[in-house]
């Protein structure tokens, strides 16, 4: 530790930490545009200026270690006009087009030159101009703004892991690019956007939509990828118009995805926004007093082991429990939660839990990759992997179809199960490695399990974890990938066949007559049995919504106070930013109404008294926002009946903008989607 | 004595006579009142009237919906939305002021950073229906295209004081 003082107030800071960093352990405000914690350090801004004694110049603070003993001043005269002149300096060629540029009011630039930078400009002449790079669907640029702190290009090639972006020319020719025009293929592109301290990088479809004060702000969940993403929510009136992650070191640190920050626009299209009931064949608008009709009638009309409920990956933890609770009440053992088909194990928690945690990552230090594409699964979760693999000393092996670029190198091991095998037996080189070391971890991705041999691969999958020592008091290396926000928590609630209850394949086999959908789009609605009734709760018209007998409209994850479980078993709750449109109402409200008329009125009323039997069922809703650090006591692993087949494994994910029903309905993930769908990059090749 | 001379004043009418003799000296003096509407009185350059959203000389309309105005009005009056033009410039798509909740005070038109949106010489711009109170932007630049040489020339008696 290094004792120094910064105005005469003394701090200790670790050794090797820059000036700049001490000066906010004193509480002190230095203004930065290029420094970025979570960014390599480049120093060329010039804005964190201060003052050290004995030193001749002014120091930039961002570059500068401390030492024991330094004496930092940051307010003297030398160091205001130090910054007024930067400022200055900065605003030669920066075209202060305020009005008209959308990072006005949230601008940093702006801000710090109000703060630190002279009141008048004196300069008259001409301003250079740089021509605007087209770098796809979503983000705008207008490069004149730029101000070369290059953030953006330490971004894209530290954290994103996808080196596309980069300077050109020197000195004031000095332009931020991707040098032949293409689209950023990252994933994570949208955090460009907040990363940028001034309007270059903006916002494509937020372009001139609004100003920052006039959004509301809602904290919320992102559940398009498992993750869990913290997010704020910006709403005007009933419109969401913007998505923004929230710093959650745990979780998402500040990054998010781009399907999850940009799809919103689809919560306006194809909403259900009234009860539908089919008849003679056809969709009739109804009441919610018709509609709650229609299937109590249906219900009471069919033996209790005919009905059925499926919950699907974007379902509330809130409303599984209800439908849950209401499919007891009726006596019904037919649920599942697994509508993609994978061989869930739910006898434990560590069976479908991302245990290593996301921040354990981090600790990791040998990593096996089955049957996933963490960077279109959990595009934040690759960046956390990468992270740890930038580190170095970080073998990560991959299981999984060829080609495939995770923005760190994996090692290949083939494509099938058959490796896991070779890698039980040892007789793979890689066996070594995870056995030499310490903490080794593997992620196993839910699309691997999806397939007709999937317990055997969990369950080999265990095993080799157990054998690879992956399986410790202290450290838990086996993790299940899951793919949307909604999926963990139903898992957490046990919603799976219960004593003598069928699971999805044999409810739709014919095994059930009425079967309730509660966001259930996971599955081809071809594959249910033209006699079985079809009740769909949720929010988009989307293939499922069409094949319904009833239609019950739902709110969306923006529109509801909801609990939500991440792939790590974290319960977090997001709340509603805007209401639900028209008629559709919180999914659990629904289930509890429905209840209500059909006399088997649930225990609870309001979302305390729901909350209060959350937490009853599982201890994970006891401590939201918290996951419990686990090892692994019990090696005991899922048992599978059946061998692994040959087949190689698929990655679930093929078209990464259009993977659920919201961005199904989004016009900007359509537009991704058709420049960096999986048609486009075949006519690349 | 008092009581008689009161008496005398009362039958004598002298109050009314005074009064009257009054009124005839104001009768045949220059008169003060204006024979509103078909006379006015002056208007400074910084009288606050009605709305007016202004053009450039070449016929486009200034305003970048920079949404300044709307921010800063006290009556939250001013309602703006925006989008990309189809050229990719920043243009309103809606700008409506509610005269009815406006106050005159003229913060927009400081705000405005293109000297769009101003408030002209026009007070009498009285409706039936509060509805019609509602300005939108077609009715605002239709006002801006009506006063322009008059909101011009007020900017510029103003302009050395700003």
């Amino acid at each position: 530790m290094a004792k120094v003082t910064i105005d005469g107030i003394e701090v200790k800071v670790p050794n090797g930490s820059s000036v700049l960093q001490a000066c906010e352990a004193a509480g002190k405000e230095i203004p930065r545009f290029c420094y970025h914690e979570r960014l390599s350090v480049a120093g060329n801004c010039r804005m964190c200026l201060v003052e050290v004694e004995k030193a001749p110049k002014p120091v930039a603070s961002c570059a500068y270690p401390v030492m024991d003993g330094m004496k930092v001043f940051t307010d003297t005269p030398v160091v205001r006009n130090a910054r007024r002149g930067v400022m200055e300096f900065l605003l030669i060629n920066h075209p202060l087009d305020c009005p008209i540029c959308d990072q006005g009011g949230e601008c940093d630039l702006q801000d710090q030159a109000y703060a630190y930078g002279h009141d008048k400009s004196r300069y008259g002449e001409a301003k250079r101009a740089v021509k605007d790079k087209n770098i796809g669907p979503l983000i705008k640029t207008v490069m004149t703004r730029c101000i070369q702190c290059t953030r953006c290009v330490r971004f894209a090639a530290e954290v994103a892991g996808t080196p596309e972006l980069g300077g050109t020319n020197r000195g004031e020719s000095m332009e931020i690019g991707t040098y032949v025009e293409k689209a950023l293929t990252s994933e994570l592109s949208g955090n460009l956007i907040d990363i940028c301290p001034v309007g270059a990088l903006t916002s494509r479809p937020y372009a001139f939509v609004s100003r920052p004060w006039e959004l509301r702000k809602t904290d919320g969940i992102d559940v398009l990828d498992a993750v869990g993403a913290n997010i704020r929510i910006d709403t005007r009136g009933p419109e969401v118009l913007r998505i923004l992650p929230r710093i959650n070191e745990a979780v998402n640190e500040e990054w998010m995805a781009d399907r999850g920050r940009f799809s919103f626009d689809g919560l306006k299209r194809r909403r259900l926004d009234r009860p539908w009931l089919r008849k003679d064949g056809r969709m009739v608008a109804a009441s919610w007093a018709e509609a709650f009709g229609v299937i109590a009638d249906k219900l009471s009309k069919t033996s209790a082991d005919r009905i059925g409920a499926v919950a699907g990956s974007l379902a509330d933890a809130e409303s599984v429990l209800a439908l849950k609770d209401l499919m007891a009440a009726y006596g019904s053992a037919n649920l599942d939660c697994r509508e993609d088909g994978a061989a869930i194990d739910g006898a434990r928690p560590d069976f479908y839990r991302f245990n290593t945690t996301i921040a354990g990552i981090e600790d990791a230090d040998a990593l096996l990759i089955i049957g996933a594409e963490p960077r279109k699964e959990a595009p934040v979760l690759n960046a956390r992997i990468r992270k740890r693999w930038a580190q170095g000393r970080f073998p990560v092996g991959f299981i999984g179809p060829a080609g495939i670029d995770l923005t760190y190198s994996a090692q290949h091991l083939g494509e099938g199960p058959v490796v896991i095998s070779a890698l039980l037996d040892g007789s793979h080189p890689f066996a070594a490695t995870l056995k030499a070391a310490q903490k080794p971890m593997l992620i196993l991705g839910r699309g691997a399990i999806a397939r007709a041999d999937g317990a055997a691969v969990l369950a080999a999958a265990w095993r080799l974890a157990a054998e690879a020592g992956m399986l410790k008091p202290d450290w838990h290396g086996f993790n299940l990938l899951h793919h949307f926000g909604g999926q963990v928590g139903s898992l957490e609630l046990g919603f799976l066949p219960g004593q003598g209850g069928k699971d999805l394949a044999a409810m739709l086999g014919g095994g059930v007559d009425a079967l309730w959908l509660l966001n259930a789009d996971g599955f081809d609605p071809a594959r249910i049995p033209a006699s079985t009734f079809v009740i769909y709760q949720g929010h988009h018209g989307d293939a499922m919504a069409a094949r319904a007998d009833v239609l019950l409209p739902g709110a969306a994850y923006t529109e509801k106070d909801a609990t939500w479980v991440n792939t790590e078993g974290r319960a977090q709750r997001s709340y509603r930013a805007i209401h639900p449109p028209g008629e559709a109402r919180e999914d659990w409200r629904i289930i509890r109404a429905f209840s209500e008329g059909v006399g088997k009125t649930l225990a609870y009323n309001d979302l305390d008294a729901l909350r209060a039997r959350l937490a009853s069922i599982s201890p994970v809703f006891a401590r939201i926002g918290e996951v419990a650090a686990s090892g692994c006591a019990d090696l005991a692993g899922p048992q599978a009946a059946m061998a692994m087949e040959a087949a190689p494994f698929r990655l679930p994910i093929t078209d990464y903008h259009r993977a659920d029903v919201i961005s199904r309905a989004s016009d900007v993930m359509a537009e991704c989607a058709s420049v960096y769908g999986p048609q486009q990059a075949l006519a690349a090749e | 004595m008092a009581s008689l001379d009161r008496v005398a004043r009362s039958l004598l009418l002298t109050e009314i006579v005074s009064g009257m003799a009054l009124t005839l000296k104001y009768f045949f003096k220059k008169k003060v009142t204006l024979n509103y509407p078909y006379e006015r009185g002056p208007l400074g350059p910084r009288f606050k009237g009605e709305h007016a959203l202004r053009r450039y000389p070449n016929g486009e309309e200034r305003c970048i919906a920079c949404k300044l105005c709307e921010a800063v009005c006290p009556a939250q009056a001013i309602t703006i939305e925006a989008e990309p033009r189809e050229d990719g410039s920043r243009r309103t798509t809606r700008y409506d002021i509610d005269m009815t909740r406006c106050i005159y005070c003229g913060l927009c038109e400081e705000a405005c950073p293109v000297d769009a949106i101003v408030e002209g010489p026009n007070m009498e711009f009285a409706v039936e229906r509060r509805e019609e109170l509602i300005y939108t932007k077609e009715k605002l630049l239709d006002n801006g295209d009506r006063w322009e040489p008059m909101l011009a020339e007020r900017l510029r008696l103003d302009a050395p004081y700003r």
